[in-house]
């Protein structure tokens, strides 16, 4: 049985990258993405080639891990040493926190254990009902749903929480009002959408007027979504826009939503490599109290400012340089022997690069 | 029956009794049969011979075995481990002669398991004319090994061994089947992603394919794409021939069950292993025929060509994207790990 429709059709991309080709203004316009998947699809397909050389497009804060804050994860490992079990998802483990990791502090002896979603952390707290057990909470609004739901569904009395879920709408409207990132739109990420709805993008967008297109992604849904971008800036008409109608709806997911309010409420967040964001973090609400992690444990991390140093990634995190401008890139700095935090997710934009481009992209 | 009946113990690695027993029990009815020459397998000396051939030359290599699970969907480790061999072998143009096989088995292994690898390893054997000349035991203590870890060493003649570097600008660029089969159901096949898939090992011994291939002529290179899958293989034959291999995503055969394992799992399927198929570097006039030949082979039926050897960027390889890209395949960095986010 053949497919009702392939999204890899290289008729259907020329014909987008004809459309693109008209659309695209002749000064440079940069458009910026905030989702690994997304950069995944563009560098693993090779889109950037269907793009004329005035339009560039590029990862923004779009990997979960790789914005978590060095305390965060210093806060955890402590977690850890005063006896807790620390349960976090594997792309976590290797990042690089206030001089170590989890992994160098499992290596150290702190009980730290890879989990693919919040439920195994409840499995491992019924298991060790005499430990304490924390969940490290990475990742934005289409993972915090999984937290609130074991949140709520009366987990074991020694299972907490330490949330460091992230909210993309701020963060996007975060890099528009530093002074040199210089973003003509976005490409919004397609599974938070799935989650929030098309509507969740305008409280923190619309003063900024810049068009703002969500998008799939198979090849051709980054491509049409791209095209439907410079459609907007072609037309000085920007909106929030749904490029990607067969997932995403106005309205969103409202049972995710309605998990999300019930048990999180947002506050300021600290982003690696950004800074503080208003209102970019979701912290539990009171009721939750005796679920906080950081209530249950006396431990007090200071934030580090000089936490990124020596490579590029506060950039390439806000979307003011790609991995090959920072001279680290595939050198000193490469998945076996990462630098920064960019290297070590498998949504940064220098593990990507690196794991589909090699050295140096084509 | 008593314990030593069923499973292995330190004895049967101990050169006495016991392990006489167990090879006249398991050994030499399945590898005694045929000799390598004057002193053969059967004769239990302290080495055997082989007579050397009249023309050609002389093609060794050498493997360890380890796999998890040691039975997996298509296969097990015996099977694994003469295919794995005689492949090595094939793929240097090397008609197999000869191979040995040795085991390090851990303590309380069933014997019942070794029998059916030992079957394995002789139907792989069988389907050459290669004979296993000699071989060796020794048993480990449990939990020092996972199992069972075999090495065989492989003895093959060739009229004039292809190596993997002779890439020429211009060569045609072709698999001999689907790629990932190997890799991908046993990723499938580890509990912790509790998948369940039809999908099987696509271990196969490839002589007899090659050996009608090599008869139409033009091969410059040739080689089994095993752990690190097509990129790997792409990457090192690119290397050492100082050329560039492009080739396009589309025209690599796979199966649909192997496409949906890598969106599920996000590896892809150009760097896992595969332990029945072989690349073929071949001269523009003879990419036809040594296709049809391929395709006439069972083992060959969805044989393609896949690219070609261009001098673009000397020591990469170029992978042309269905939707019409173009990037760098690159050498992978170690085993795939699957993405959890």
């Amino acid at each position: 049985m053949s497919q009702p429709f392939h999204f890899s059709d290289p008729k259907r991309a020329k014909e987008l990258s004809d459309a693109i080709r008209i659309l695209a203004p002749r000064e440079p316009v940069k458009l910026v993405h905030v989702c690994g998947t997304h950069e995944i699809a563009i560098t693993r397909n090779g889109l950037r080639r269907f793009l004329p050389a005035s339009v560039r497009i590029l990862e923004g804060p779009g990997c979960p891990v790789c914005v978590t804050p060095a305390a965060d994860i210093e806060t955890a490992i402590r977690m850890g040493e005063n006896g807790a079990i620390v349960c976090s998802f594997g792309d976590m483990l290797r990042v690089p926190g206030m001089g170590r990791s989890l992994e160098s502090a499992r290596a150290q002896g702190v009980d730290v254990r890879t989990v693919l979603s919040a439920d195994e952390a409840v499995r491992i707290a019924r298991e060790n009902t005499k430990r304490e057990v924390v969940f490290f909470a990475v990742g934005f609004e289409t993972t915090a749903p999984m937290t609130a739901a074991v949140v709520l569904d009366d987990p074991p009395p020694n299972f907490s929480v330490l949330t460091s879920h992230k909210r993309i709408p701020p963060a996007m409207a975060a890099l528009l009002d530093l002074p040199d990132t210089g973003i003509a739109g976005y490409l919004a990420p397609g599974h938070v959408s799935t989650i929030l709805g098309t509507k969740a993008y305008e409280p923190d967008l619309a003063r900024y007027r810049i068009p703002v297109v969500v998008g799939g992604f198979e090849p051709l849904d980054v491509l049409y979504a791209i095209a439907l971008l410079l459609r907007q800036i072609h037309d000085k008409a920007p909106r929030v826009e749904n490029g990607y109608p067969r997932a995403v709806s106005e309205g969103g997911n409202p049972a995710a939503l309605a998990l999300l309010d019930a048990v999180f409420e947002t506050a300021d967040a600290a982003w690696r490599g950004i800074g503080t964001i208003p209102a970019s973090g979701l912290k539990l609400r009171s009721e939750f109290h005796s679920r906080d992690a950081r209530r249950r444990f006396d431990v007090r991390v200071e934030e580090d400012d000089a936490e990124i140093c020596g490579c590029r990634c506060p950039e390439v995190l806000t979307a003011r340089a790609v991995p090959s401008d920072c001279p680290l890139f595939a050198k000193r700095c490469t998945p076996l022997s990462p630098v920064g935090p960019c290297m070590v997710g498998a949504e940064g934009a220098c593990s990507i690069w690196f794991r589909y481009e090699g050295e140096r992209p084509l | 029956m008593t314990d030593r009946e069923t499973r292995i113990t330190p004895l049967h690695g101990a050169g006495g009794e016991l392990m006489d027993e167990l090879l006249a029990r398991l050994i030499l009815p399945r590898f005694g049969k045929k000799g390598s020459g004057r002193i053969a397998l059967s004769a239990l000396d302290d080495g055997a011979t082989v007579a050397l051939p009249k023309t050609g030359e002389l093609v060794i290599t050498t493997d360890n075995h380890v796999v998890k699970p040691i039975f997996f969907p298509g296969g097990d480790i015996g099977r694994l481990a003469a295919a794995g061999t005689l492949n090595d072998l094939a793929v240097m143009g090397a008609r197999p002669i000869v191979l040995t096989l040795a085991a390090i088995i851990e303590e309380g292994f069933p014997i019942a398991d070794l029998e059916r690898i030992l079957d394995s390893f002789a139907a792989a054997l069988a389907e050459t004319d290669a004979v296993v000349a000699c071989g060796d035991t020794k048993v480990m203590p449990a939990g020092d090994l996972d199992g069972i870890v075999l090495n065989t060493t492989g003895l093959g003649v060739a009229e004039h061994a292809v190596s993997d570097a002779e890439l020429k600008k211009g060569d045609v660029v072709l698999v001999s089947g689907t790629i990932g089969d190997h890799g991908m159901a046993l990723l499938a096949a580890r509990a912790e992603f509790r998948l369940s898939t039809v999908l099987q090992s696509d271990v196969a011994v490839l002589w007899p394919m090659i050996e009608r291939v090599l008869k139409v002529g033009g091969i410059h290179a040739m080689k089994d794409p095993t752990r690190g899958g097509l990129a790997a293989a792409l990457n090192e034959m690119a290397r050492k021939s100082g050329t560039c291999i492009e080739i396009e995503d589309a025209a690599i055969p796979l199966r649909p069950e192997v496409v949906g394992l890598s969106d599920l799992l996000g590896i892809s399927p150009l760097e896992v292993a595969n332990e029945g198929k072989a690349i073929l570097i071949v001269a523009p006039e003879k990419a036809d025929a040594v296709l049809a030949a391929l395709r006439g082979h069972p083992l060959g039926a969805n044989a393609a060509i896949i690219g070609r050897v261009i001098d673009e960027h000397p020591r990469r390889v170029i992978l042309a994207t269905e939707v019409g890209g173009r990037r760098f395949l690159d050498m992978p960095l170690g085993d795939p790990v699957p993405r959890i986010c």
